[in-house]
């Protein structure tokens, strides 16, 4: 059965200060939902990790904020767009430990680990797009 | 945001840096220069750095928090990371971080005391 998508928020990242206003968002969001302060630290995280991958790879990018709900199931899903540089190697970006970008390259590979579902398509020259899903514990 | 915006207290030979503002890349980077500097400065035998006010730290911050305290290291002064919450930490260790350079405490006075004890076994060597 298909989620229902209760509300939609669109916020476009071209500055450091759109990450943080994503992030924000992204809590406020978790919060709304009802998320215990574990869920929502965990969200948030995995949305700065991906926000900042927009702004330090591609410069620019749009991230789509979605509540949802699926029976009882209360959830949230971000959706990280941009046309960047693409990632020639998924499966070494994943594999954790790898980075590009003088950090831990634990981003996405931690990301993964804080969500519920993780789906990445990136193609090189033509731009990334990760959408994470987080379900309200009961 | 520029140096300077994160207050670094003086109490004898340790230093308090205490973050109270939510961190962007650019501010944790100031940080960890000004705390440099003040180690620097001040002479100061060791280092707590408070994160009480952080309530998410993600692999950028929590590298540049451990990088701090190893370079800090390297200039003779021994850091403590105090006031994790436990929802920062879950996370960091579900993401597969570990703070590897620094010591960490519950609270500034267990980093106090922490860093009280480490100097006089130094002292006994």
């Amino acid at each position: 059965m298909a989620a229902r998508v209760l509300s939609t928020q669109e916020m476009k990242i071209t500055s450091e200060d759109d990450v943080v206003l994503v992030r924000r968002a992204v809590r406020a969001l978790a919060e709304r939902r009802g998320f215990d302060s574990f869920g929502s630290a965990a969200l948030t995280t995995a949305a700065t990790e991906l926000g900042r991958n927009i702004w330090v790879h591609a410069r620019s990018g749009l991230v789509i904020l979605e509540e949802l709900e699926d029976g009882l199931r209360h959830g949230v899903r971000v959706e990280f767009r941009d046309q960047g540089p693409g990632i020639p190697d998924v499966a070494w970006a994943m594999a954790g430990g790898n980075s590009t970008a003088s950090s831990l390259g634990l981003g996405l590979s931690g990301t993964k680990r804080l969500v519920d579902d993780f789906q990445l398509q990136s193609e090189a020259g033509r731009g990334t797009c990760v959408r994470i899903t987080k379900w309200k514990r009961f | 945001m520029q140096s300077g915006q994160i207050p670094i207290l003086r109490i004898g030979t340790t230093l308090l840096a205490s973050i109270q503002v939510e961190l962007r890349d650019t501010s944790a980077q100031a940080f960890q220069q000004d705390v440099l500097k003040a180690i620097e400065k001040s002479r100061s035998r060791g280092l707590i750095i408070d994160i009480t006010g952080l309530d998410m730290v993600d692999t950028f911050v929590a590298r540049i928090l451990t990088d701090t305290g190893r370079m800090a290291k390297l200039m003779g002064t021994e850091t403590v990371l105090v006031g994790m919450r436990p929802e920062v930490a879950a996370t960091l260790v579900r993401m597969g971080f570990s703070m590897q350079g620094v010591y960490t405490a519950l609270n500034v006075d267990e980093g106090l005391a922490l860093l009280a004890q480490l100097q006089s076994s130094q002292a006994r060597d």
